[in-house]
């Protein structure tokens, strides 16, 4: 078993590529078994599949938190975006303390610290915030403050872990509907995890099912909207029939 | 909830207008009714303050015969003979501020080491393993067992009055501290590691930051009984500057009532004020971020 993890910024800059990634971890859990695709840039992936399918580890493999056992990633991880399921804010600093933390650890000066985060505090439209700490904030609010804080990277790839998961559904819709406008504008690769179908159809260039555990990608559907699209897609025939396929598909995969 | 328009999409930041974000509810403090509040505050300790006077002036004048008075003397009399008798109360003074640089030096030094060995012990596994027996060990001591003992090693002056209040008051603020270096959210710390910081930079930002709390736990523990520590000690020890601990010990051997009973509710004020004090410093401290930064 060997893991070549290939970071160099050289060959394909701002995609994600996964080859034949298998993971199987040290208790003997196999998690992923053979997984292999593409994020070009101006792509949005999203993966659904049953919970404990592996979704998060393969996240986690393509971040360099942990290290496949099988196969090898290719990725450009300077400045990698990566959201996770809960906001993970530090509550002793601010939202804006809290946006400009990735700045900080890679030694962004001071005064470009700030007006990173100052943007990217406007565009998930948290002004008027940023003197606030997270305990005073909705949860939704913290979701945005964490996409704030990957947005100061100004990521080519963009990892998203349920991000969603815990919130409400209107705030859910609104915050998929943001999130499709900042892919729209910033054209990154993103890579989305999420158990919702209907999030992922409306977000989505192409929607992956993962089955159940050892996760392997068992189906793909290209999503054919045009960007930016509209909250009431999600009242649209093809949106249902889309949805609907998936989720027979996601059914055959439990 | 807002829909948001179509033509704003191209235009507008991303997130949408102060309408979205106004419609999640963030928690906002509830104006209080203060006179009320005020009164549920302070209603409760008072009514049972009085209840206890009552029952103490009970059994000064019906329970005690005469002769036998000056085991519990009459709350008033307390206050003419130690409070407002100038030449005992300056006594009183004197001994409760011996007693409170004793408690203050063997704090400050119980923090400090405290502080340091649960850092050590959250970096490395093995001094973890090494330290926390004998810890646990130190609190287990009966202290008065081993006071003759400080005694005999330090002489029986200030510092061994101070070696008293650190064994006392240094176990709460190790096992805080080291609890709160080690609740650190998964995440946080995968958060660190993403962007490849060095070990002192997650202590710095990430590590000790979320110590606060439980160390603020910790210190208002340890500065109670290094208050407890001091008199203690100082009961013990006859030597040097006498503090609050002697005065204790004399006034009992002399059936001073009055100064005596003047002496325990001084040195439960001087309990009262540090615990509160540092109510006061955590609440400064971390009161605007912790969930539960509120002093009681
Ligand atoms: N460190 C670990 N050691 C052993 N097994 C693990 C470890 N981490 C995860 N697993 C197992 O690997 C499997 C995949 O976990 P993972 O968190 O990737 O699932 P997931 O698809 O993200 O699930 P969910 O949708 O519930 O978040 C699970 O069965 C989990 O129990
Ligand atoms: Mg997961």
């Amino acid at each position: 078993m060997s893991s070549v993890v290939s970071t160099s910024a050289g060959s394909v800059t701002g995609t994600l590529s996964f080859q034949g990634i298998g993971m199987t971890f040290p208790d003997g859990t196999e998690a992923l078994r053979d997984v292999s695709f593409d994020v070009a840039p101006g792509e949005f992936i999203t993966i659904v599949g049953p919970s404990g399918c592996g979704k998060s580890t393969l996240l986690k493999i393509a971040s360099g938190l942990l290290d496949a056992t099988s196969g090898a990633v290719q990725v450009n991880r300077e400045r990698l975006g990566y959201v996770f399921q809960d906001a993970t804010l530090l509550p002793w600093r601010t939202i804006r303390q809290n946006v400009e933390l990735f700045a900080e650890l890679n030694g962004v000066a001071k005064a470009d610290r700030s007006t990173l985060a100052a943007e990217a505090i406007e565009l998930v439209g948290l002004r008027g915030f940023e003197e606030h700490y997270p305990k005073a904030l909705s949860g939704g609010m913290r979701m945005r403050a964490s996409l704030a804080r990957s947005l100061t990277l100004e990521p080519p790839v963009f990892l998203f872990d349920e991000p969603f998961g815990a919130v409400d559904e209107i705030t859910r819709e609104h915050l998929n509907d943001e999130t499709q406008r900042l892919f729209k504008r910033k054209g990154f690769a993103g890579l989305f995890i999420t158990h919702s179908i209907s999030e992922a159809v409306f977000m989505s260039t192409k929607v992956l099912v993962m089955s159940n555990r050892p996760g392997r990608i068992v189906d793909s559907f290209d999503i054919p909207f045009d960007f930016p699209r509209k909250p009431d897609l999600r009242f649209d025939p093809e949106f249902a029939r889309l949805s609907g396929e998936i989720s027979l598909a996601l059914r055959g995969a439990h | 909830m807002t829909a948001v328009g179509d033509d704003r999409i191209t235009t507008e930041p991303l997130a949408g207008s102060e309408g979205d974000i106004r419609s999640e509810p963030a928690p906002v403090p509830r104006p209080s009714d203060r006179g009320r509040r005020g009164f549920e505050a302070i209603g409760p300790p008072v009514i049972l303050g009085a209840l206890i006077l009552g029952v103490w002036y009970f059994i000064s004048y019906v329970v005690l015969r005469e002769d036998r008075r000056f085991l519990l003397r009459a709350p008033h009399e307390v206050v003419n003979e130690g409070f407002l008798n100038g030449e005992n109360f300056a006594e009183l003074l004197g001994g409760l501020w011996s007693s409170t640089k004793v408690a203050f030096v063997g704090l400050v030094i119980a923090i400090i080491i405290g502080l340091v060995l649960a850092t050590l012990m959250s970096q490395a596994k093995f001094i973890e393993r090494a330290v926390f027996p004998y810890a646990v060990t130190l609190q287990a001591i009966p202290v008065l067992a081993i006071v003759p003992l400080i005694g005999f090693w330090f002489g029986f002056g200030f510092t061994a009055r101070v070696i008293v209040c650190v064994i006392i008051s240094l176990f709460p603020i190790i096992v805080n501290t080291l609890f709160g270096l080690q609740s650190v959210d998964k995440g946080m710390h995968d958060l660190f590691t993403l962007h490849h910081a060095s070990r002192w930079t997650r202590l710095r930002k990430l590590t000790f930051p979320n110590a606060l709390p439980a160390v603020f736990a910790g210190l208002r523990i340890s500065a109670g009984l290094s208050v407890i520590g001091a008199i203690v000690g100082d009961f013990f020890f006859g030597q040097g500057e006498s503090g609050i601990g002697q005065l204790i010990s004399k006034y009992a051997g002399r059936l001073m009532g009055e100064q005596l009973l003047a002496a325990i509710i001084l040195s439960s004020a001087l309990g009262v004020i540090v615990f509160q004090f540092f109510g006061w410093l955590q609440n400064r401290v971390i009161g605007k971020w912790a969930d539960s930064g509120k002093p009681t």
